[in-house]
């Protein structure tokens, strides 16, 4: 196998995986925030104002996680710095 | 595909180069700064006001709400910068669904460059309002072993603010594109409608995450670390203006 080829395949497999893989926890964390969120309003609707703004900037927050996989997954996949550096060596 | 709207350069010129970013940078800076002009030319104090001075009114009214709930001490300083770093993601994003235009927020250079300026926003406010000793005095709490904790830490979140406005951007635009291949018709356009509602929701966080960080900076350095966060009371730690 030359180099091209491996750095396409790992890129492509390391990507799927990134996105499977990174996703499990802000996804549940996202759940869980949004379910307490949810029993405090319940409990205390007057705050709801102040409880939504904090759910908003904690979703937020957990979801960057989930934001940082794709960014990498789609720099594997779009901008590979590996594979332009071996797809310019050997078009030289 | 492209992931960035710093590929497409419009022209270069020597050493410099219009690309994208730049492109429609200045044009919403333009197109701020020239409404804000038109309309603040003729304000008006009497019970008719125009719809604009309205919106204007409403947006600024909002912001400082915001803030004064979230420092919950003195907001006039932070509403120029807050308000400022609001105005233009929200513009940027929202201005996404005229067609041809890219956001710029989709650049990680425009992100960086607006964490940047968080970045050095935050010092500047906690000097200004503690003194140099005070403020400088929080990188030793609570111990001086937590030193370079501390700084990585102010470093790690300028990252973080950077790249989850651009991850966040760039998404909906990857998305609606690879959306597009797909399923042409309809999907596309619901994507992109919760891409608006996204940009929306990042443009408040970054204003509202940047209003925690100079409210963190500027507040008494007794104040525990999770009193500074939006959801606490932080009356604890309230600065007593003489």
């Amino acid at each position: 196998m030359d180099a091209a080829l491996l750095i396409g395949l790992v890129s492509i497999v390391t990507a799927g995986l990134t996105i499977a893989i990174g996703t499990i926890g802000p996804a549940l964390a996202e759940g869980r925030a949004v379910a307490q969120a949810l029993a405090a309003i319940a409990q205390q609707p007057d705050e709801a104002a102040t409880l939504s703004r904090s759910l908003f900037v904690g979703l937020a927050m957990i979801e960057s996680t989930a934001i940082y996989c794709f960014v990498v997954s789609m720099i594997l996949i779009f901008a590979n710095p590996f594979w332009n550096h071996f797809i310019a060596a050997a078009g030289q | 595909m492209t992931i960035s709207p710093d590929q497409t350069v419009w022209f270069e010129f020597g050493f410099i180069r219009i690309s994208s970013t730049l492109l429609f940078t200045w044009l919403v800076m333009a197109l701020l700064v020239l409404l804000a002009r038109w309309i603040t030319r003729r304000l008006a104090a009497d019970a008719t006001l125009s719809p604009w001075q309205n919106l204007l009114e409403v947006l600024v009214e909002g912001i400082q709400g915001q803030i004064r709930d979230i420092a919950r001490r003195d907001f006039a300083p932070y509403l120029p910068f807050v308000g400022t770093l609001f105005v233009f993601i929200a513009t940027c994003n929202l201005l996404a669904i005229v067609p041809g235009f890219e956001p710029p927020t989709g650049s990680l250079s425009t992100t960086t460059a607006l964490a940047l300026c968080v970045l050095v926003a935050v010092p500047l406010f906690g000097i200004r309002r503690r003194g140099w000793r005070a403020y400088l005095r929080d990188y030793l709490e609570p111990t001086p072993i937590m030193l370079p904790l501390n700084l990585v830490g102010e470093l790690a979140r300028t990252l973080a603010l950077a790249v989850r406005l651009y991850g966040n951007v760039m998404s909906g635009a990857v998305v609606g594109a690879i959306l597009l291949i797909i399923t042409p018709l309809f999907f596309p356009v619901l994507m992109h409608a919760l891409e608006l509602l996204t940009g929306i929701i990042q443009a408040y966080i970054f204003a509202v995450l940047a209003t925690v960080y100079l409210a963190a900076a500027t507040a008494a350095h007794d104040l525990s670390p999770h009193a500074s966060s939006p959801s606490s009371s932080g009356d604890e730690g309230r600065i007593h203006e003489p």
